[in-house]
């Protein structure tokens, strides 16, 4: 049993998926400059695959990048022409700020590299990747690549972009950021809570997009929302006072729980009212449970996460589908209607409606919903109107509306599964006269 | 990817200071997002079964070397991920031994 031998690139992503945000969010703030901060973390990487391979992997490696990466910054910054400027900066606070001294080369890498402020670091970085200068997508790629770890390349290939196109993308955005400056203070309160929302939705983004692909043939990309999940419990740890982070995280903890339910064998997706609740995963929706709680504790009144995550709550607490309380579902989504409206809000409390109260009722509702064109298109209201009108006994309407919905879905799999349905429901009675 | 990090008995008790540090290096992993829950272990109680024949004893077990202690279960996108994470804890506390395995489920 002797000691197995280390890949010194596998250590290598390790320690940059685990560290590299902590790395960068501390070279940031001394350089007030991300993309130096990145380049430098890479000209480290670089150095470390030629160095562990010949030398071996440190004791401790992520101590060992830190320091090389604070290295590589001074001497991309010596090459610099604002030389005695920047490198006063580096020198004073780090001197103050961490246990080793650049200067002297901080050669002892066993230490644990570790300062006051790293999650100030970390969140700081998080509100300038989230920056509204920025596009949706650039927010996205960049907070990906610096906070959550993953290469270009893993970031272009979950979002099936070439991956010269993501790199430009990143590197687009990282010079955007340099030309608005990099903030050294956290932002203010009033400026904070709108970088928080911005935040927020990036995250939401980021595991819808995995949950419901908008591209490609898969129905779902759990890795997505797998990052998404990771991202939304790293910013619950970094602001634990926070009401909506710990509701966003509660959210995608209980729908996350039911990835593993949602594509049956041949990858085609179920129904949360056909799912095998056994295959939830109890584990994460008794973590949204306490995550949901803290949010609750936290807020007086509930905002836009917490009242989709307690909708979730409600789903994860019926122990079948005939269980669920859709009278209080019904409810939460009126609320949600009212605190963050969009058609797809109203959709959903049209088919609570419906659940609650009757098909009737609910086709009621989303006759209101014609007029709305954003979503008079939109396969979901296809949909629902054709399930609607099945339990109403009209097979026929429902297999025409099922087809008009396989026509709008985004992708191949959610086309198959309405043409599937709209061959059933119509082989059910012939076309009434 | 999930991982089980278990510890073993029999190590020195830990001091103020190495549960400081522990303190400190589990917030790190619940900040990095990857740790799904933890925990220590009791003493308990001792099953056998034989054909379905259940017994439960206090006794024997195992030399305390042997015996899980605690555990921490967490949530990587690798093996060398959970290993990091396991090698630094361990460089933490020092001496001892444990183990890094993965687990079974829906995410594979």
């Amino acid at each position: 049993m002797s000691p197995q031998p280390r890949d010194p690139r596998g250590t290598l992503d390790a320690v940059y998926r685990l560290e590299g945000a902590r790395i960068v969010a501390g070279l940031a703030r001394t350089t007030r400059d991300i993309g130096l901060a990145e380049d430098s973390l890479q000209d480290a990487m670089v150095a470390a695959i030629e160095k562990w391979a010949a030398d071996g992997i440190p004791a401790n490696p992520a101590a060992w990048l830190t320091i090389e990466a604070k290295h590589r910054a001074i001497d991309r910054i010596r090459r610099s022409v604002n030389l005695t400027e920047k490198l006063g900066t580096v020198a004073d606070s780090e001197r103050q700020r961490t246990r080793v001294d650049i200067d002297e080369g901080g050669h002892d890498f066993d230490l644990i590299v570790r300062h006051e402020g790293i999650e100030d670091d970390v969140l700081r970085l998080l509100f300038a990747t989230c920056d509204p200068v920025l596009g949706r997508e650039t927010q996205v790629a960049l907070t990906l690549r610096l906070l959550g770890g993953l290469s270009t390349r893993e970031i272009a290939h979950l979002y099936l972009v070439p991956e010269a196109t993501m790199a430009q993308r990143i590197v687009r955005g990282q010079r955007r950021l340099a030309a608005a400056g990099f903030a050294a203070e956290i932002p203010d309160a009033a400026e904070r809570g709108a970088r928080m929302r911005s935040v927020l939705e990036v995250v939401y983004l980021v595991f819808t997009e995995g949950h419901t692909s908008t591209v490609g043939e898969e129905w779902v990309r759990p890795q997505l929302c797998r990052e998404a999940l990771r991202l939304a419990r790293m910013i619950a740890t970094l602001t634990p006072d926070e009401p909506e982070v710990h509701a966003l995280a509660a959210l995608l903890e209980l729908q996350a729980s039911r990835l593993g339910a949602r594509v049956d064998a041949h990858g085609d997706p179920v129904r949360l009212a056909d799912q095998d609740r056994g295959l939830w995963d109890h584990l994460l929706i008794e973590r949204g449970f306490r995550s949901l709680a803290r949010a609750h504790a936290l807020a007086e009144t509930p905002g836009p996460y917490a009242i989709q995550a307690a909708i979730a709550a409600s789903h994860a607490r019926a122990r079948s589908a005939s269980d669920t309380d859709w009278a209080t579902i019904a409810e939460l989504y009126r609320m949600l209607s009212v605190l963050a409206p969009s058609p797809v809000v109203t959709l959903n409390h049209a088919v609570a409606v419906s659940r609650a109260a009757g098909p009737a009722e609910g086709l009621r509702l989303l006759d209101g919903l014609a007029d709305s064109s954003e979503l008079a298109d939109h396969h979901l209201v296809a949909a629902v109107r054709a399930e609607l009108l099945l339990e109403l006994g009209d097979a026929w309407a429902a297999s025409v509306e099922l087809r008009r919905a396989a026509e709008l879905a985004p992708n191949e799999r959610e086309r198959e599964l309405y043409r599937g349905r709209a061959e059933g429901a119509g082989a059910r009675r012939p076309p009434p006269d | 990817m999930r991982f089980l990090m278990t510890t073993n008995g029999g190590g020195p008790a830990p001091d103020e200071a190495l549960f400081a540090e522990m303190g400190e290096l589990i917030h790190e992993m619940a900040r990095s997002g990857i740790l799904l829950a933890t925990g220590g272990l009791g003493q308990g109680q001792h099953l056998s079964a034989t054909g379905g024949d259940v017994s439960i004893t206090d006794g024997p077990y195992a030399e305390a070397k042997e015996t899980i202690v605690s555990f921490a279960l967490i949530e990587v996108r690798s093996e060398e991920e959970a290993l990091e994470v396991a090698r630094r804890f361990w460089s933490v506390v020092g001496d001892g031994e444990g183990d890094v395995r993965p687990v079974f489920g829906p995410e594979g």
